[in-house]
Formats: C-alpha cells, sequence, structure tokens
C-alpha cells in the first residue's frame, strides 16, 4: 500500500528538499498543476551549452509529489537537455515502490513540467504523458 | 421515536464490514455502504422479474413495471411529495442538476441573472455556468467563518432580474445547513425558480418538499445506501408540464410522427430509453431501510457523533476545523486541515489504519478559494459509524503527524 511510498529516503526529500526556491535569470521556466490535489510545481533552469547547468524547483504539494521534485532536481542538474527529455516515468517512480495509480499522477507532476519547460525552450512540442 | 441508532447492530445489516473487519468508512458524504437488503433488491430484479418497464404485455414486465412505478411513489413519499408524477429518475444528482439547468436555461435570456452559494459542488456550477454563453448572469452568495450562509448579501443580489436561485441545502465540504424554506421564500418573491441540491441532506435529514417549497430537489441514490448510476430529480408538478424535455428517445414520447412528437405523461416525458430499473428498486430498498431506522433517528445518532468529532479534533494541536464548531448547525461533515500536512499525505496513512477519509478539493474548488486552501481532509458520517471510530481517526492523524513533522 501506499505506506510503502513513504520510505526514508523519500522523507528525507520532503522533509529537507533540494534544489528547492526561486532561480533568477533562468533561460526557462515551467509550471503545471495536479487539479485532482491542487498540487502545484514550477521549475526554472539556466541552460549553458546544451546543459541544464542550473536547475530549481518550487511549489506546494504532497510528501510524494514534493520529494518526487526534490528527486528529479538532482537527476536532471547537469544533464543535457536530450538526455533530460529521455527521463521515463519508471525512473521517477521507482523512487517509491508500490505507488496507487492516484498517487501516481503526484509523483509524475515534476516530470511532466520538466519536459514541458525543456520542450519549451527547444521549440518543440512537449511529449505525450 | 426516538429510538437510539445501535451502530454495532446496523453494521451486521451492511456485509462489507464482515468482510473488511477493521474498515472504519468514514467518506460517506462520496458515497455510502449498501446494506444487504439494497443488494439483494437489485439481485432479486435481476433473478425473478427482469424485463423492459412499459411495454411487455406479459407477467414478468408488468411486475417489473409495477416495481419501477412502485419505487417512484415511495420516494415521493420519502420526500413529501405530492406523488410520483413529481418523481424523475436520472443516473445521479449531477444529471438532475443539469435536467434543471439545460431545460430551464432554454428559456433564459441575456440579462438574466442565476444566483448560486459559495458553497455549490461542482454539479451545481458547471452546469450554470454554460448558459454564461447566452449571456445569463452568474452571481454568488458567500458564506462567513462559522460556515453560516450570508443572509444579508442573498437578500440584496436577488432582485426581479434573476431567474433562477440554485443552492446547496447542506455544505459537502462545512456541513453547513441552509435555511432552505427561507431561501426559496426569498426566490419566490423576486419570481425565480428555487432549485435545491439535497445531495448531502436528503439521506441525513427529514426533508419536505412541500414545507421547503422548492421548485426542483436533487439529491442521489448511492449517498443515501442505496445503488450507484440511480439519482432523483423532483420537481413541482406545474414545473415539469411546462418544462421542455432534456433527452428524447423512447419511452418519453406519447406518439411520433415523421417529422414530429409529443410527449409523455410525467414523469415519464423526462425519462428517455430504458431506465434503470434494478437501481430504482433497490433505491426503493434503500428508503424502506431508512424509514425502519427513522430519518430522525439518523440525524440525532449523527449529531451526536458529529459533537464529538468536533470536540475530540479540537483537541488535536495544529488542526483547524472549517465551519461551524456547533453540531447542531450541520450534517455529519467535518473538514479540516493539519497544519505543514498535506491532505493526501494525511488520508493516504489513514489508510494504513483502515480509515477512509476523502482528501482533496471535495469537487468544492470556489468554496475551498474562499476558505483559502487547496485541499482539505474530510471525514462524513452515517448510521453505521460509532465514536470509537472517531478516536482511532483521531489516534491515526497523531501518528501521522509524528511520521510526516
Amino acid at each position: 500500500m501506499d505506506r510503502q511510498a513513504y520510505v526514508e529516503e523519500v522523507m528525507d526529500h520532503y522533509k529537507n528538499p533540494r534544489n528547492k526556491g526561486k532561480l533568477e535569470h533562468a533561460d526557462f521556466c515551467a509550471h503545471d498543476t495536479n487539479p485532482l490535489c491542487g498540487d502545484e510545481i514550477s521549475i526554472c533552469a539556466k541552460v549553458k551549452a546544451g546543459k541544464l547547468q542550473e536547475i530549481k524547483f518550487d511549489g506546494h504539494g504532497c510528501a510524494i509529489c514534493i520529494a518526487s521534485s526534490s528527486m528529479l532536481m538532482e537527476k536532471a542538474a547537469g544533464k543535457k537537455l536530450t538526455a533530460a527529455l529521455k527521463i521515463k516515468r519508471e525512473d521517477v517512480l521507482s523512487n517509491f515502490g508500490e505507488i496507487s495509480p492516484v498517487r501516481t499522477k503526484c509523483a509524475l507532476l515534476s516530470l511532466k513540467v520538466l519536459k514541458l519547460g525543456i520542450c519549451g525552450f527547444l521549440g518543440k512540442n512537449a511529449p505525450p504523458e | 421515536m426516538g429510538a437510539k441508532i445501535n451502530a454495532a447492530k446496523v453494521r451486521k445489516d451492511f456485509p462489507i464490514f464482515s468482510r473488511e473487519r477493521k474498515l472504519a468508512y468514514l467518506d460517506n458524504a462520496a458515497t455510502t455502504q449498501k446494506p444487504k437488503c439494497v443488494i439483494d433488491a437489485e439481485k432479486n430484479f435481476y433473478e425473478s422479474t427482469n424485463a423492459n418497464v412499459h411495454r411487455g404485455l406479459y407477467r414478468i414486465s408488468e411486475r417489473a413495471t409495477e416495481m419501477y412505478e412502485g419505487a417512484h411513489g415511495k420516494t415521493a413519499s420519502f420526500i413529501g411529495a405530492r406523488g410520483m408524477q413529481e418523481i424523475v429518475f436520472t443516473r445521479n444528482a449531477t444529471e438532475s442538476l443539469n435536467v434543471v439547468a439545460g431545460s430551464i436555461g432554454k428559456g433564459l435570456k441575456s440579462g438574466d441573472e442565476v444566483v448560486l452559494t459559495l458553497m455549490e459542488h461542482h454539479s451545481n456550477i458547471v452546469p450554470w455556468q454554460q448558459l454564461q454563453r447566452k449571456g445569463v448572469k452568474l452571481r454568488y452568495v458567500g458564506f462567513g467563518k462559522d460556515g453560516k450562509l450570508d443572509y444579508g448579501e442573498l437578500g440584496e443580489i436577488v432582485s426581479k432580474k434573476t431567474k433562477v436561485v440554485s443552492f446547496v441545502h447542506a455544505s459537502n465540504v462545512m456541513g453547513s445547513i441552509n435555511d432552505a424554506k427561507e431561501i426559496c421564500k426569498i426566490a419566490h418573491e423576486n419570481g425565480a425558480i428555487a432549485v435545491v441540491d439535497g445531495a448531502q441532506s436528503v439521506p441525513h435529514m427529514k426533508v419536505d418538499v412541500q414545507k421547503m417549497d422548492c421548485d426542483f430537489l436533487a439529491f442521489s441514490s448511492h449517498k443515501m445506501l442505496g445503488p450507484m448510476g440511480i439519482g432523483v430529480l423532483y420537481g413541482k408538478e406545474e414545473m415539469l408540464l411546462e418544462m421542455e424535455p432534456f433527452l428524447y428517445g423512447g419511452d418519453m414520447i406519447k406518439s411520433v410522427g415523421k417529422f414530429e412528437a409529443s410527449w409523455n405523461a410525467l414523469p415519464w416525458k423526462f425519462e428517455a430509453g430504458t431506465p434503470n430499473v434494478a437501481g430504482a428498486i433497490g433505491l426503493a430498498a434503500a428508503i424502506s431501510y431508512l424509514e425502519g431506522i427513522g430519518i430522525e433517528n439518523v440525524r440525532r445518532h449523527e449529531r451526536e457523533i458529529t459533537k464529538y468529532a468536533l470536540q475530540k479534533l479540537s483537541e488535536i494541536h495544529g488542526l483547524s476545523i472549517y465551519g461551524s464548531k456547533n453540531a447542531q448547525d450541520r450534517l455529519g461533515v467535518v473538514s479540516f486541515n493539519v497544519d505543514g500536512l498535506h491532505p493526501h499525505d494525511v488520508a493516504a496513512l489513514l489508510d494504513e489504519e483502515g480509515i477512509a477519509i476523502r482528501a482533496g478539493h471535495a469537487c468544492a474548488q470556489p468554496l475551498l478559494a474562499q476558505l483559502g486552501v487547496n485541499a482539505v481532509c474530510r471525514a462524513s458520517f452515517y448510521v453505521y459509524n460509532t465514536k470509537e471510530e472517531v478516536d482511532r481517526l483521531c489516534r491515526a492523524i497523531e501518528k501521522t503527524k509524528h511520521i510526516l513533522a
């Protein structure tokens, strides 16, 4: 059940989120919400030589949403934009062990926002969810 | 009258509780559990009487028709309607409200106003929003910190321009019970139609449409121990006679030519196509079950549990409750938030303890915006809930605080 989602590492990212806050002079920012629960995540990044030189998220949401955003920041920082676009749902969900379909949306919101931002920056269409 | 409900005994009538022994089901505002008699009523219909209604000239069809019409009659007397001609079966309260908004909406024009409250469920907002395309103006009446509707504002907003006042009888978030009789009176004094969303009130308290003097009342079977997929639209006979049908097709017609048709008698004029006969029979069984307990006793039982819950929850540090702190003013719906905790996390961890509550916007985003929150935790009670379950809820919230803090 969902309790499995609240493992130690997840709780650590929830209580001490990495790369959270505002990023000045960002090259792109993207934002989306999860209408079901009102979770709201925005991600801003600075791009240098095709790489995510600096990346931060901000917003509010449940533990799963915040922790997944924090973990995604760690994963994406320094990556090439094209490589970041290849981060898969499974790469994010694997951090949570078992997770119910409803909470999957919470976990994947930040990934959706990141891809939205990168695609916007590259002038591409965002990939389907 | 005045018999105390023995929840432990009531629970025995609900098969789900013998399977889910640990379950504290506190999401009754979303849907309720079903007693065996309701499940059996549906099952028996399919096993012994299944046939289409209003068509067959054979025994089981006649019996099905009789039972289906009987369910209309039963529902009519439960809410004090004049007869089954005033009871239209729909899929749910949402569909009932869509029928009213869609049908009344046909007669509205630019500049006409529809008055709603900020307490509405989305089902009593979105259908009316669609009328804005033809220039109809929506206006909202607010509420105070105590969850009480602002009757002063209501008096100011309702005017001769108002064609419809559509309002929730009891809030699905704060549990506030609105003075439906007074609101209907204000609507009528201004020549407006009064529409009541009774989805939360009808299952939990005595509702009498003639005393209330509403023009329409919408509610759902599944929130009152009945099956899903059947809802009710009560309409005053003279209103329904005047109103255009909402759906067209079989069963709702008297005769059909190549280019025109005439409508069947009430309530069938509003029930196009093969209806949910089994659902209607299940609803009738649920009403019989509730009548066996006594709706006043239901209300008293829930008031006691709500009083206890309000007291126990307010003892939890950092927990805030929305709406009135007085159980007298509300139904058994208690929404709250715990400082720093997201409702989804609270609900997920309560589930670990076998406690089912709702978390989210409860389909009432304008209400939550007014409260200044994105989401709430909501516990809602019914005939089978106990004070022990409230104790379990409170202990589990403390545990959740500990895990997430």
